[in-house]
């Protein structure tokens, strides 16, 4: 299971390098959604700095369903996703890759939106063992749950549309745990809560799509 | 049993609709298989049934010793089906899209080599991105890959569409060459002459059902190999 998933994450990596979508659309699309936050909310940058963890999740989720369309789409192409099922590849295999590879791409993204709020809304970046580990979490929380909804909504012929009506509704605890457990790193929360709570929110969320995925994958291959 | 395919009665369903209604068929191992038939008459699902990719809803369904009905994944690893589609990943070149469907079937990496050297994917093609080749080039592709995988059942359809006529006489070859080495091939066709000269036998499927098992074989279309002319359970 473990070699199918590396050899599947090093295939989908390797296609978004070829292809740059991520970072020629989806990376643009990340700051552009700050640029665009900083001038609905205001530019005083004090509401920006106190907003800075939730904008920054909101942006984060928008880019995680982009990348997960796009995860899909990879597989669209003529006969392929036949050939996977024929390949003898492990499904749980197969499901573990596509989410590590979407999971990659989101890291990178977020080390990005990261230096965007440092820059365009004057974040002070303190706590940062707490932000990396709320952001592990929360990506492999997201890529899980992505990769799983993508597969359910990929049989059917709306799928870019369901995709976000499944996915949304269910990583809103990874939005609300994310957000207080940076808000906490931070020190922009107005509650007096420990993080610990929240990435613990976060890791059961991650263990929980991870397991689901490896086991509902395979059937989900074959209803497409 | 020594057969490479053994159906009886067998059903598949695409949709409510039988794409194989009630069909009967038995391929031995090493044989060469033509399936006839008009547009929407079976032959693809009958090749997707046989590579595991169709459920068989009724009926006895057999291939290379595997159950279809009680657990069609297990035969997959073991067939090769060169479909419509290339089946190749339009973003990565022709080496890394070998590498990775040969990686996922264990291929070794010497077969890969040969099997890009025989389509003559080799040279100036090897670091080309799919997208960039025409129709022809990524049917030799996609039949690199199958030749790398080693499979004891092919299963082709359509096999010359798009094919130069170098690439044809490759092909020929090759289906010649891997049958006299064991293994079984069932090819749907259009191209009556052509296949016709591969097949040891022919079908003929209208209705999701044989409707000429191959004994009123034109001698138009009779191939050099054609061999027993009726072997239907």
């Amino acid at each position: 299971m473990w070699r199918d998933a590396v050899l599947v994450a090093g295939k989908d990596l390797r296609i978004e390098a070829r292809s740059r979508v991520a970072t020629n659309q989806v990376a643009p699309f990340a700051l552009l959604v700050l640029v665009l936050f900083a001038f609905a909310l205001d530019p005083d940058r004090g509401v920006l700095t106190r907003a800075a963890a939730g904008l920054f999740w909101v942006a984060v989720l928008l880019c995680a369903l982009l990348a997960v369309q796009r995860a899909q789409t990879v597989e669209a192409g003529e006969g392929t996703a036949d050939a996977l099922r024929l390949s003898g590849l492990d499904p749980a295999g197969i499901f573990l890759g596509k989410a590590g590879a979407v999971a990659v791409q989101l890291l990178v993204l977020e080390v990005l939106l990261g230096l965007g709020l440092v820059v365009l809304y004057g974040v002070d970046l303190a706590g940062y063992p707490v932000l990396a580990a709320t952001a592990l979490a929360a990506t492999l929380g997201l890529a899980a749950a992505g990769t799983l909804y993508g597969a359910l909504a990929s049989g059917s012929r709306v799928r870019e549309t369901l995709l976000p009506l499944l996915l949304l509704p269910a990583v809103a605890p990874v939005l609300i745990a994310a957000t207080r457990a940076s808000e906490a790193a931070l020190g922009t929360g107005g509650l007096d809560v420990a993080p610990g709570d929240w990435l613990a929110l976060l890791g059961v969320f991650s263990v929980v799509y991870v397991a689901a995925g490896t086991v509902a994958f395979g059937p989900l291959m074959e209803e497409q | 049993m020594d057969d490479a395919v053994h159906l009886r009665s067998t059903v598949c369903l695409l949709g409510r609709f039988p794409a194989l209604a009630g069909l009967d068929l038995v391929v031995a191992r090493g044989e060469t298989l033509l399936v006839r038939g008009a547009n929407g008459a079976g032959k693809t699902t009958l090749l997707r049934a046989l590579a595991g990719l169709v459920p068989v809803v009724e009926g006895r369904a057999e291939v290379l010793g595997c159950d279809l009905r009680r657990d069609r994944r297990r035969v997959r690893p073991r067939v090769g089906l060169l479909g419509h589609g290339p089946a190749l990943y339009d973003e990565l070149s022709v080496a890394d899209n070998l590498r990775f469907w040969a990686r996922a079937g264990r291929a070794r990496p010497a077969d890969l080599g040969a099997a890009m050297a025989r389509f003559g994917l080799d040279g100036r093609l090897r670091d080309v991105l799919v997208a960039r080749l025409s129709a022809g080039q990524r049917r030799r592709a996609a039949l690199a890959v199958l030749v790398a995988r080693t499979p004891e059942l092919w299963l082709l359809d359509e096999p010359h569409a798009g094919l130069d006529a170098a690439g044809r006489d490759v092909l020929d070859e090759l289906v010649r060459e891997v049958t006299a080495a064991g293994a079984t091939v069932v090819l749907a066709s259009h191209e009556l002459e052509r296949a016709a000269g591969l097949a040891t036998r022919s079908v003929t499927l209208a209705g999701g059902r044989i409707v000429d098992d191959g004994s009123r074989w034109p001698d138009a279309l009779a191939g050099p190999r054609r061999q027993e002319p009726v072997h239907v359970a």
